[in-house]
């Protein structure tokens, strides 16, 4: 060693100042870690309640209005403050600078801020969570939402409103520090597939997300003021609202999967040794997914009454959707061909998603089909197709990426043999949970009722066991990975011979993430590492 | 050694205006699209009910429309000479520049609020005076103007507010190039988005 070993950021300060006034993304994706931590708990406690009121046909547990406020609880939560910011707030905030060869993000200040703005809307979801909650699903469906619903839908409305400034301005910073922040030789070409995916995601986020704000302020304006925009009874347009609502809805779901898809990238190849099969493809897809991605929306409302010329439309749009993801799964499969596999947690994490993305991605390409989506819309065949991309997919995925770079970011391997449990139990009990939802749906039970005929009660069962299997997946890392911080093994700078700029300097990484600053001469992925890599 | 105005995670100044530039740009493109949800609400209002639409525009007051018009405009040129005036190093034309340029934003201010007024007084304020509100679709109209100038009344009230603060920043020596002509890009932001407001609102009337 010819360098003394730096000061790591972790050690850069220990008071609380050091932490809450940091402009230091690596911190920051700390903050933003144990943010997204709290609430996917929160979410997964109303998840709970509602698997264990499915237990029986008959409504032993929750009220009708406390099981609806339960699933509304737990969508908003899951997806505005679990889902959308999991992977690019903490992977994303910590790694987009490493990976290109910068210091930080362009603009830290603003990505402090952002933190923040998350904070606020989190605590105001924690006032409706409080005082009662609501019971508008997470959809915000007019006219229940802005005339009939109880509780505090406004508090609410705003939640995700300030989350959405708090995305929008994360898009900016990782756009804008993509475009300006590359070390010297990163070129495009020579981009992680992790920064490509985390750049398409980046566009929706900036392009998207004030769709929503603009429509929750009208909703807002109606329920307080009297507004009647989406109002029928003024000859407002309650379908306006939907169609507002899913165009940032549908492109969000691409928000929550392209990360994933980026991660998902970066295990397969760091555990096949291999350069990804197909650069370009994968990285052109990502964007075609965000580009294709904006004109699907309105294959939610197939059954809402809009015109069958504009129905064919968007069905077809979202065939053409699945093209480039199903490229992608076909390039990570010619990856691992022939490439010299190591079947560590990372590599079991990234099979198991791209299992359930395969399931989840065949069963949208069912629901594309203005026919089949007649039969199965609003039931839980389409609960359990989204949850297959969303929970399978990103959350597999944002397991994968805890367990892949869990020793850059804290400087300790975790035990190897329990991420691996983990990483086979989390399948298991997906499947478990999620699979008897497919035939649940087929067969007709809707979603949204805590009522069932006595015929769907096995497979019910079925699902809240898989989710008692699940939930034990969920809390086993938080177990070991927290033992790893203090009991664990000193990661070297490279664990996993992987190449990418944040494996060349040390984990956990100084504070201005390079001792020196990096230049790069080889594409992506060039294995194996050279021998100063690793 | 460093220059002062360099700052974390730069190397150089060129590539850090260049940067705060671009996302100045892209900060904007996220304000077309919340703006474009009121446009789209407009067109969806416009579908449903063309006759009432464009009955229900005929009850603004075009010419005070028509006057805030030109006085936005006015200010997005002064505010262009201001950025003019910053890169030939000339602090105290940039001050007074911008002074006038938020001049001109109270004025759009006032003149907004007079016809504010002069609606609530003809009975045309959904929920507070709706006297001369004559169809469901003449109301969603007037709610839709409302939200919309409303909003728009909130980013000049932020632009004014930098404007000033830039001016007084000028007066003291200290304005930046790279934060005076951001501040102008989104003043003319304010600018453009009132380009499209006003004959979607306004000018929607028979010929």
């Amino acid at each position: 060693m010819r360098d003394p070993q730096p000061l790591s950021y972790l050690d850069a300060g220990h008071t609380l100042k050091s932490w809450f006034l940091t402009t230091d993304h690596k911190r920051i994706a700390i903050l933003y870690l144990f943010g997204i931590t709290f609430f996917f708990a929160v979410g997964a406690v109303a998840a709970a309640l509602i698997r264990l009121d499915l237990l029986t046909p008959a409504p032993d547990l929750l009220t009708n209005e406390g099981y609806n406020r339960a699933f509304s609880l737990h969508g908003i939560v899951m997806v505005w403050f679990f889902l959308i910011p999991s992977i690019p707030n903490t992977f994303g905030n910590f790694l987009i600078p490493l990976m290109i060869g910068a210091r930080d993000l362009a603009f830290p200040r603003l990505n402090l801020a952002s933190w923040y703005i998350y904070m606020v809307a989190g605590l105001i979801t924690l006032f409706v969570v409080i005082s009662g909650g609501v019971d508008t699903g997470w959809t915000f469906y007019t006219p229940l939402s802005s005339v009939y619903a109880n509780g505090h839908v406004v508090a609410a409305l705003t939640a995700v409103l300030v989350s959405g400034f708090s995305s929008i301005l994360t898009g900016i910073n990782f756009i804008a520090t993509i475009h300006k922040l590359r070390a010297p030789g990163m070129t495009w070409g020579r981009l992680p597939l992790f920064i490509w995916s985390h750049y398409a995601t980046s566009l929706i986020l900036v392009l998207a997300t004030p769709v929503l704000a603009i429509t929750l302020l009208l909703v807002a304006a109606e329920r307080v003021l009297g507004l009647g925009i989406f109002d029928p009874r003024l000859g407002g347009d309650p379908i306006l609202f939907q169609n507002l609502f899913w165009f940032y809805s549908h492109p969000a779901v691409y928000i929550m999967i392209l990360p994933a898809i980026g991660v998902v990238s970066e295990l397969v190849t760091a555990s096949a040794h291999k350069r990804i099969f197909g650069y370009w493809f994968v990285a052109y897809c990502s964007l075609a997914i965000a580009g294709i991605g904006f004109l699907v929306w309105g294959h939610h409302m197939f059954v809402a009454g809009q015109s069958i010329y504009a129905s064919a439309m968007f069905s077809f749009l979202s065939v053409a959707v699945a093209v480039p993801s199903a490229i992608k799964v076909y390039n990570w499969t010619a990856t691992l061909y022939k490439g010299s596999i190591s079947w560590d947690a990372p590599m079991l994490f990234a099979c198991g998603f791209i299992g359930l993305f395969v399931a989840g991605g065949l069963t949208g390409l069912m629901l594309a089909m203005l026919a089949i989506d007649v039969h199965v819309t609003d039931t839980y065949f389409v609960v359990a197709h989204f949850h297959y991309i969303m929970v399978g997919g990103a959350v597999t995925a944002f397991f994968g990426a805890l367990h892949f770079w869990w020793p850059k970011i804290t400087g300790r391997l975790y035990p190897e043999a329990w991420g691996r449990v983990a990483a086979v139990l989390i399948f298991v009990g997906f499947n478990f949970t999620f699979f008897p939802q497919f035939m649940l749906g087929y067969e007709g039970m809707p979603r949204r009722y805590h009522v069932y005929p006595p015929e769907f009660q096995v497979l019910n069962v079925m699902s809240s066991l898989g989710a008692s299997v699940l939930a034990v997946g969920y809390l086993l890392p938080l177990g070991y990975l927290i033992w790893s911080l203090f009991s664990g093994a000193r990661a070297p700078a490279n664990p996993w011979g992987a190449t990418g700029l944040e494996w060349t300097t040390s984990s956990p990484p100084p504070p201005h993430n390079f001792v020196t600053q990096p230049i790069v001469t080889r594409p992506a992925y060039d294995y194996p590492p050279l021998s100063n890599e690793g | 050694m460093r220059d002062p105005e360099l700052h974390e995670p730069f190397h150089d100044l060129a590539r850090q205006r260049e940067t705060d530039r671009f996302g100045m740009w892209l900060f904007l493109a996220s304000e077309i699209m919340l703006f474009g949800g009121i446009f789209a609400a407009s067109i969806g209002l416009r579908v449903v009910h063309p006759r009432a639409y464009v009955a229900a525009s005929q009850a603004l007051h075009l010419w005070l429309g028509t006057a805030n018009t030109a006085v936005l405009l006015t200010s997005s040129l002064l505010v262009a000479l201001a950025v003019e005036a910053a890169k030939s190093g000339r602090p105290k034309r940039v001050a007074w520049l911008f002074i006038g340029a938020a001049l001109l934003g109270l004025a759009f201010a006032a003149i907004k609020g007079t016809e504010y007024w002069l609606e609530y007084r003809e009975g045309l304020m959904p929920g507070l005076s709706d006297a001369a509100i004559e169809s469901g679709a003449q109301r969603l109209f007037m709610d839709l103007y409302f939200v919309s100038t409303g909003l728009h009344a909130v980013h000049l009230t932020i632009g004014v507010v930098l404007l000033l603060t830039l001016a007084a920043r000028a007066l003291a020596d200290k304005l930046e190039g790279m934060t005076a002509s951001n501040v102008a890009l989104y003043w003319h932001l304010v600018d453009i988005v009132w380009i499209f407001l006003f004959p979607t609102l306004y000018l929607a009337r028979p010929a």
